[in-house]
């Protein structure tokens, strides 16, 4: 009996572990630090945007769903004036594709895993993939 | 020529040393009072009340002789993009709202027997009857068309002067004009190809029907963004408030992020025809106090190749503030001082991370003779809600537009909440 109540928590953090990865500090600080540069100044240090300007990252499609597109929107920038959450923005976003792909990793899975975002890490092999798919 | 020679002379009159940094250009918010209901702090003597507070994304506003107020939206509201608002049983609270218009706009104004609004690519024209009211809602004249609707800056302020002309805002679709908008190091598009149909201030007739490009003529150029646009019946010219460059940063060689939180001013002007103001070849540095070379089209943060014709600012602002409105007092309401002098409305600033943003507050700067004549200061603050905005989305309430009424009082739009407040001036 005892035993299954050591059990209990050991399988939930192995489970939770299993189910959105461990993100590694070192990860996060490096893509702090590229989020801080290169996107904090339209974005906001909170991820929060600029109302009618700058999109929010908190909890949209773009950040959380398919990593590819995401990677895309990275190398080629973003001027669809698409809706989202309700509302539009209306600055452009330029390409950022002097960054590098471990540049691009990290800053990704900082923003999917920050201001509230739990999502996959992004490693460098997928930008890198996307990265020659996109021209 | 005169104005030229005459500008270094006003900067100096106004802003003490050049060469001094730009607290100065600061004013003390000491002798403020918090006007208890409304929120805001306003100097002595001042009060607020909230006589609307959820229109939607309320931009420019204007007030008929008979205290009707007719405000702007950027969001349609129940389908509507022009609001009609009235207090009827005069206890300061808004309680007649209705609509008209379905397109989404900022600029709004009354002349001469019409309302004239502004869509984000047209301008249009209601008759108005003898007590100020639309006469006909769905039946507006179309003015002007074909207006260039970058999203970028695609608003279109309105003025009027006593000619029968009307001034058009084209706000430019970009930030500085690079080959890759917004890109870092890349460079202006030289010469900037959009000057012909943007970044300035165009003038048509007010009273002719669908004029385009061909039909009108550029009053000013070099513009980046006007919001703050209005002509002063005192000396007869039109005055406008820019929205200064964005991301200096995007040349790390030559500016910090801390450089460009502070460095390129939001600029006032009084313009004359050929004017041309330098975007995006030049913006003005707080610092040095000058026109400088932008970094796209060679510049250092020093040079001042291709700037010393353009037209001076007669004020700058510490940058990024974002003037969405410029009303010049012709009331007798308040104190004698604020006779003839300017209001500006500033939405509050987003590029100055990683300094907290600036902006969100009124401001007045006394004028005499259609001059600036000391130093501006903040005149409605706390909008935001908040001690310290450090993103905007933290601030709780923006100012946008601003009016007189036929008493004297001054209107505040905020595009946030939709709130519409009302300063009065009771004295001490």
């Amino acid at each position: 009996m005892k035993r299954i109540f050591f059990l209990i928590p050991v399988a939930s953090i192995v489970l939770i572990g299993m189910t959105t990865q461990q993100i590694d500090k070192k990860v996060m600080d490096r893509g702090k630090k590229v989020y801080s540069q290169y996107c904090s100044p339209c974005h906001q240090a909170d991820g929060s945007g600029v109302p009618g300007l700058n999109p929010p990252l908190e909890k949209t499609t773009h950040v959380l769903g398919n990593k590819s597109s995401l990677i895309k929107i990275i190398l080629k920038g973003l001027n669809t004036h698409e809706e989202i959450n309700g509302e539009t923005y209306n600055n452009v976003m330029a390409p950022h594709n002097h960054l590098t792909d471990q540049q691009i990793s990290d800053v990704l899975t900082y923003v999917r895993n920050s201001f509230g975002n739990k999502a996959s890490l992004i490693t460098v092999a997928e930008v890198k993939s996307v990265r020659a798919k996109t021209k | 020529m005169q104005r030229m020679m005459f500008g270094p002379l006003l900067f100096f009159l106004f802003f003490g040393n050049p060469l001094k940094d730009n607290v100065q250009l600061f004013t003390n918010e000491s002798n403020q009072q918090l006007s208890v209901g409304s929120g805001l702090r306003l100097p002595a003597g001042f009060s607020a009340t909230v006589m609307a507070d959820s229109v939607g994304k309320a931009r420019h506003i204007i007030i008929n002789k008979n205290g009707v107020i007719y405000v702007k939206l950027s969001k349609l509201l129940n389908g509507k993009g022009i609001l009609r608002l009235q207090d009827s049983n005069s206890d300061g609270i808004i309680d007649n709202i209705t609509g008209f218009g379905n397109y989404i706009g900022t600029g709004i104004t009354i002349k001469n027997g019409y309302l004239y609004a502004s869509s984000n690519a047209e301008v249009f024209r209601y008759k108005l009857d003898s007590n100020e009211e639309v006469i006909s809602p769905d039946e507006p004249e179309k003015i002007i068309t074909g207006l260039i609707n970058g999203r970028q800056h695609n608003t279109k302020s309105l003025a009027l002067d006593n000619n029968g002309n009307i001034y058009v805002n084209i706000g430019s679709p970009s930030n500085s004009c690079q080959e890759i908008d917004r890109g870092v190091g890349s460079k202006g598009k030289d010469p900037c190809p959009v000057l012909d149909s943007a970044g300035g201030i165009w003038q048509f007739k007010a009273d002719k029907l669908n004029q385009t490009y061909k039909d009108g003529v550029r009053y000013a150029t070099g513009l980046r963004n006007v919001m703050g646009l209005k002509w002063n019946e005192e000396v007869n010219e039109l005055f406008v408030v820019q929205h200064g460059r964005d991301q200096l940063d995007m040349f790390p060689e030559f500016f910090t992020p801390q450089q460009n939180a502070v460095i390129p001013a939001e600029e006032m002007f009084m313009v004359k025809k050929g004017d041309d103001c330098g975007w995006p070849y030049c913006y003005f540095d707080v610092q040095q106090n000058k026109k400088v070379l932008a970094p796209e089209y060679g510049g250092d943060g020093k040079k001042t190749t291709r700037c010393e014709g353009v037209v001076q600012p007669i004020v700058a602002f510490p940058a990024h503030m974002a003037p969405n409105d410029l009303l010049f007092y012709t009331g007798n309401m308040f104190p004698a001082k604020y006779k003839n002098g300017a209001f500006v409305a500033f939405h509050g600033s987003w590029n100055r991370s990683p300094e907290k943003q600036e902006g969100y507050y009124v401001v007045f700067v006394p004028f005499k003779d259609g001059k600036p004549n000391a130093a501006w200061e903040v005149f409605a603050d706390g909008f935001s809600g908040v001690e310290t905005v450090m993103s905007p989305r933290q601030a709780q309430h923006r100012p946008c537009g601003l009016a007189m009424g036929p008493d004297g009082a001054l209107y505040v739009t905020d595009d946030v909440k939709g709130k519409i407040y009302k300063i009065t001036y009771q004295g001490n």
